[in-house]
């Protein structure tokens, strides 16, 4: 074990990039997207470090980093990684500095514009690393901050109201999971995760909870419920969603829901299901139905968008809620006879696997509407194109791979992750499975149209003219599209990080 | 036959090495991806190349495969982790898959040839030979898997191939629109198979095909799933198998799932010959070969509602005659095959319900080379005639296209099932033995018959309005044979479509012996039941007589004069011509059914999920104002935990100004500070 504190250097080396670029008061634009971009490159390097460090086969967190902070509160400074976090942080590691080359021609002051996704980034990180709720909401928090001005002032025509019914909505969810954290403080005397989940565990959390009054078990869940449920965004909390990330500027949509949508799904596995076991179990079953109305209706609404960001927005409700799909069938099942360790294996597995892959594939598809935008003076109507397969081959195969990766392709990344999960929730609840499979029908409709009306057909409308990739948005593609091929046929370069962690989730499912 | 015997014993393939056989295409695939436009002969050369490779090395598999014809070779491996054990694929060899991956890779191999003639002056030759060399992989990946989960990777992929050379002259609106409905319709079929594949894996914790008696198609997971009922008091295993087989439905071209197959003649023509004949369409009957003993198992119980094999049997014989009865009123030469495709298939889908799965592969095999020969022929007259497709402007070829005119023929009569000469005879009589051998119900049988009378005819049709009488239209009149390339082929598989009749003459029960894995050849020889053979030969000499008399005796002097059926029926000759509507059909229900539901989702979104959401947003803005002057102090005051997230909002708050947010902050802060104050006191006391 290495005596570097590497959590607090993958956390804090993007704020210090940040600061270096807000003095940094006369650089020119080069330098400017330079120093952002190796500063967010530091995530990958750092993850790469640790994960060379890593023991896939320990489930508890690795790298601890734990100090006394405020003590009369019993905060701790407590940063730790395990399986998930790793994964998260590899993803955010090729997220962000993918999405600051997608955004490299940025014109309207990009120093800080990397600032501002810098600080970003950190935040993101420190949400995947914190383990303790005080400092883990601070990061939860902070992130809304740059995101709504990345939002705001780089964004397109409805960008402001689409920018702060983001960040409210989102705090309007954040404050009742903050209502619910201080509750349990004032139950348990802690705010850390390890000692919450263990308390979690054996029940004592919902003892102490019902001693304060008898609905508050409840309240303290639904509070923390909703502040997580707004932010993946669990059907019907997500009509902030297709705004956000249809008015955001490409480079934000794309670690909107590459990475910032995977910290709702992160909450829900760190924080909401083991500190709440038998909340969730007990409302899993109605949770189950939310997450096939987001699965189905999402799919089926993004049918209908005609502004092609707003269909990938939907297509990501879809498909996060596939993964909180699998998570509230191995909850409704935990406890039931019949219910087996390897269907929820595979269902958590699936889910993390899925979280991976779809952020990838989603950063891809947004960059890809992001070059569609760019080359059509801002248009980017599902019938505002016509042929531009013709016109663009090279951008054409890219978004094509990014496209069917999304649609589950086997062969591709995307598939291993819904396959998992759907082989997990038909082991725990197939009724669920059948349904969500016209999720899985709906998305290939739309994708298809998608992909007819805007590279199909004669070149037209805004594809005259249109000019192929070019070398910088190659480079900027090519990383991810490979990832979307080797993680396709070798899953098991994800799947080998969690795996452990996963099985002993599985294996000691059980209710307090 | 004996230095035969003695030269097969040389070859030999380990099955751990079988996955050759699907790489070298893929890796051809890889280098035509790479090979910039200019490089076509690069790009042909290496998928030609690698094609016949995997030809030799499918001989090797042959030999293997035959030298022990009951076992299941098989080689599994890991592909990752997932809880205690890794999730395990793996190859299998036998008999089944060794014929298919010579047949494949032998008409594949024709087809790319003939493709090199036929596709040199598309501009995208090179990504042609890329897309027809995944396609290739995809179908051997599908053949030689030994899991259900591999065989379903590698189906879908064939899902993609088809996709994209369906779509191949994408600029088409057309093309495209086809290539979109194959994709979407197949995928519907995918998804019960996926279900399918779901439940087998939930029940029995496998999905390799075979695995030392813990395979699911061995006998202790067989067992299993047929000693549980489901719902509808079905045993598991037939529901499992109906769910699979919903996917065979879609591959190919099955009513109802059959729609896509005749649209996807938008793809150039080698893309259909291969579409048709090799690859695609043959997964769905190699798929029910394949796991037929799970289709097969509840063969046994005598108290379910229904068996799985009924089922395919019934989809195969109402395939076999909707498809026969619309391919006679088609006018585009593509279509008459697709539709004979059709009805093709409808018979192997018959023979596997029938329970000669053996039968089945045999017409696979025959068809899959008389069929690749009419399509190669048709292109060679398309190609001849500048893209003319419709029979009624067509005309007069036989004189000056002889070779593509004698193969053409020997097609023909193959799939009309003239007597034996030709290897369309003796499959089909196969099916028919079997389809009166089944005790299930005659229906079957009857289909299957009428089906031969109606094949006979319309082939007859065919091959009357294209190659006889008078050119119809330009093109048809300047006509002239095709480049050697192209005619080369032809003679091969028409070799092949004779051929391959003599598996069937002395040899069926030689060849049935070995798929069915035993090495004693003890089967009965087709010759034996031969009053149905009489009426079968009877029923074909009546189908061409008739098209004789109708089309042969008076030709068609002009491109617009009325077919004499139209003339007679019109009314169900248009309904024949229209496809009997089902594509109307379809768009009226499902596909009005699918938009409304997206409008339904769409609206919820815009009206009461947001709407709800704005209510709120009123609603907080009123109580803002009310309670202005507390909540001043409030956000002044300072509390541990809240204080960052409430810096943060006051940020955005301050740069905000605008009433909207103002309402919002006010609520969650005066709700925030309201609610801590209660939890601490609560704590407290």
């Amino acid at each position: 074990m290495t005596s570097l504190p590497l959590l607090s250097l993958i956390v804090f080396t993007p704020w210090a990039g940040a600061a270096l670029l807000a003095s940094l008061r006369r650089a020119s634009p080069i330098i400017v997207r330079t120093v952002s971009l190796v500063f967010s490159l530091s995530t990958l390097a750092l993850g790469l470090v640790v994960l060379a460090g890593f023991d896939a086969a320990r489930t508890s967190p690795q790298f601890v980093e734990q100090q006394a902070w405020i003590s009369t509160l019993n905060v701790h400074y407590h940063l730790g990684l395990d399986g998930l976090s790793l994964v998260l942080v590899l993803l955010t590691g090729i997220v962000t500095p993918t999405a600051l080359l997608a955004s490299w021609r940025v014109r309207r002051s990009p120093r800080l514009f990397g600032a501002l996704f810098l600080f970003l980034q950190g935040a993101a990180l420190g949400v995947f690393l914190a383990l303790d709720f005080f400092h883990w909401f601070l990061f939860w928090e902070l992130s809304l901050v740059p995101a709504f001005f990345l939002i705001k002032l780089w964004g397109g025509a409805g960008a402001s109201r689409a920018a702060y019914q983001f960040v409210i909505y989102t705090i309007g969810g954040s404050a009742f999971m903050l209502l619910g954290f201080a509750a349990l403080y004032v139950a348990t005397g802690t705010l850390d995760f390890i000692q919450l989940a263990q308390l979690g565990a054996d029940g004592t959390i919902g003892q102490k909870l019902a001693a304060l009054g008898g609905w508050w078990p409840t309240a303290v869940f639904l509070g923390v419920l909703l502040g997580l449920a707004v932010k993946v965004p669990l059907f019907p909390f997500h009509t902030w969603l297709p705004p956000a990330y249809a008015e955001a500027p490409t480079g934000t949509s794309m670690f909107l829901t590459g990475v910032m949508s995977k910290m709702g799904v992160y909450g829900f596995l760190r924080i909401l299901w083991p500190l709440f076991p038998a909340s969730l179990h007990a409302a899993a079953p109605a949770l189950l139905w939310l997450a096939l109305g987001g699965v189905v209706l999402g799919a089926f609404a993004a049918m209908r968008q005609i502004d092609l960001k707003r269909m990938i927005a939907y297509s990501s409700i879809n498909h996060l809620s596939y993964c909180l799909l699998a998570l509230f069938a191995v909850s409704a099942a935990t406890g039931r006879a019949g219910a087996t360790n390897e269907a929820a294996t595979a269902a958590l597995s699936g889910t993390i696997l899925h979280i991976f892959n779809h952020g990838l594939s989603a950063a891809a598809l947004f960059c890809c509407v992001g070059v569609l935008e760019s080359r059509a003076g801002g248009r980017r109507g599902l019938n505002d194109f016509g042929g531009v397969r013709t016109a663009a081959p090279i951008f054409a195969g890219l978004c094509g791979i990014s496209m069917f990766s999304s649609l589950g392709l086997p062969g591709l990344n995307g598939f291993v992750g819904e396959f998992l999960i759907f082989r997990g929730v038909f082991g725990l609840t197939p009724w669920a499975a059948a349904v969500a499979c016209l999720g899985l029908l709906a998305t290939a409709l739309f994708l298809m149209t998608f992909w007819q009306r805007v590279f199909h057909g004669p070149t037209g409308g805004a594809a005259t003219g249109f000019k192929d990739l070019s070398a910088l948005e190659i480079a900027t593609l090519a990383p991810t599209i490979a990832l979307i091929f080797v993680l396709g046929v070798w899953p098991q370069l994800i799947a080998g990080l969690i795996n452990p962690l996963v099985t002993a989730w599985a294996g000691h499912l059980a209710l307090p | 036959m004996l230095e035969l015997g003695a030269f097969l014993r040389l070859m030999t393939l380990p099955v751990h090495l079988l996955w050759l056989i699907a790489a070298l295409p893929l890796l051809a695939a890889g280098i035509g991806a790479l090979t910039p436009r200019r490089g076509r002969a690069l790009a042909a050369g290496v998928a030609i190349a690698a094609m016949a490779l995997s030809f030799l090395l499918s001989c090797a598999a042959l030999a293997t495969a035959l030298a022990q014809p009951a076992a299941h070779l098989v080689h599994n491996f890991a592909w990752f982790d997932l809880g205690l054990g890794p999730l395990r694929l793996g190859w299998l060899l036998d008999p089944l898959t060794a014929f298919m991956c010579v047949m494949v890779t032998l008409v594949g191999l024709l087809i790319f040839v003939f493709s090199v003639g036929y596709m040199h002056a598309d501009a995208n030759s090179t990504r042609f030979f890329c897309f027809m060399s995944v396609f290739a992989a995809a179908m051997l990946g599908v053949l030689i898997a030994n899991s259900l989960l591999l065989l379903f990777v590698c189906w879908e992929l064939v899902g993609l191939a088809s996709y994209l050379l369906i779509g191949f002259w994408f600029h088409k609106p057309a093309a495209a629109a086809a290539a979109k409905k194959a994709f979407i319709t197949t995928r519907i079929g995918d998804l019960g198979l996926l279900l399918g594949m779901l439940w087998l894996y939930d029940s029995t914790g496998t999905l390799l095909f075979f695995d030392a008696g813990n395979g699911v198609l061995e006998a202790g997971a067989l067992g299993a799933l047929t000693a549980q009922t489901t719902i509808g008091g079905l045993a598991v295993s037939t529901a499992i198998g109906l769910l699979v087989f919903c996917g065979a439905i879609g591959k190919s071209g099955q009513f109802p799932l059959h729609v896509w197959l005749p649209d996807a003649m938008e793809g150039p023509t080698p893309v259909s010959a291969l579409i048709h004949a090799a690859t695609m369409v043959a997964a769905g009957v190699f798929l029910v070969a394949r796991v037929y003993p799970l289709m097969a198992a509840d063969q046994a119980l005598a108290h379910v509602p229904i068996h799985a094999l009924t089922v395919v049997a019934f989809i195969g014989a109402i395939t076999a005659l909707m498809g026969a009865m619309i391919a006679v009123a088609q006018n585009d030469i593509k279509r008459v095959l697709a539709f004979s495709t059709v009805s093709q298939l409808g018979y192997m889908m018959l023979a596997l319900g029938v329970g000669s799965w053996v039968a089945a592969i045999f017409h696979l095999l025959t068809h899959a080379f008389f069929k690749a020969l009419l399509f190669l022929g048709a292109g060679s007259v398309i190609h001849a005639a500048h893209h003319e497709q419709d029979i009624r402007r067509l005309g007069g070829l036989r004189g000056p296209m002889r070779t593509t005119f004698a193969t053409f023929a020997i097609g023909m009569m193959a799939l009309s099932g003239v007597p034996f000469l030709f290897s369309g005879f003796w499959s089909k009589e196969a099916i028919l033995h079997a389809a009166h051998a089944w005790n299930g119900s005659s229906l079957p049988l009857f289909a299957g018959l009428a089906a031969v009378v109606l094949t006979a005819f319309y082939m007859t049709r065919l091959v009357a309005e294209v190659f006889f009488g008078a050119p119809r239209s330009e093109a048809a009149g300047h006509a002239h044979e095709s480049p050697p390339t192209m005619t080369i082929p032809l003679i091969g598989l028409a070799v092949g479509a004779v051929l391959l009749g003599f598996l069937g003459t002395p040899a069926y029960p030689w060849l049935q012996a070995r798929l069915l894995g035993e090495t004693e050849v003890h089967g009965h020889s087709l010759l034996e039941g031969g009053g149905l053979m009489m009426l079968s030969i009877v029923l074909v000499a009546l189908g061409i007589g008739a098209g004789w008399a109708i089309y042969w005796r008076r030709l068609r002097a002009t491109a617009t004069a009325l077919d004499p059926l139209e003339r007679a029926t019109p009314r169900t000759f248009a309904a024949l011509a229209a496809r009997l509507g089902f594509d109307e059909l379809y768009a009226a229900t499902v596909g009005r059914l699918s938009n409304a539901t997206a409008a339904l989702a769409d609206a919820l979104d815009r009206h009461v999920w947001d709407g709800a959401i704005r209510f709120l947003a009123r609603l907080g803005e009123f109580t803002g104002v009310v309670s202005r002057e507390t909540d001043e102090d409030m956000l002044n005051g300072g509390f541990d935990a809240g204080s960052e997230s409430l810096r943060g909002t006051g940020k955005l708050y301050s740069r905000a100004q605008t009433g909207e947010t103002h309402g919002y902050l006010r609520v969650i802060a005066i709700g925030f500070v309201l609610l801590v104050l209660i939890v601490m006191m609560g704590g407290g006391q």
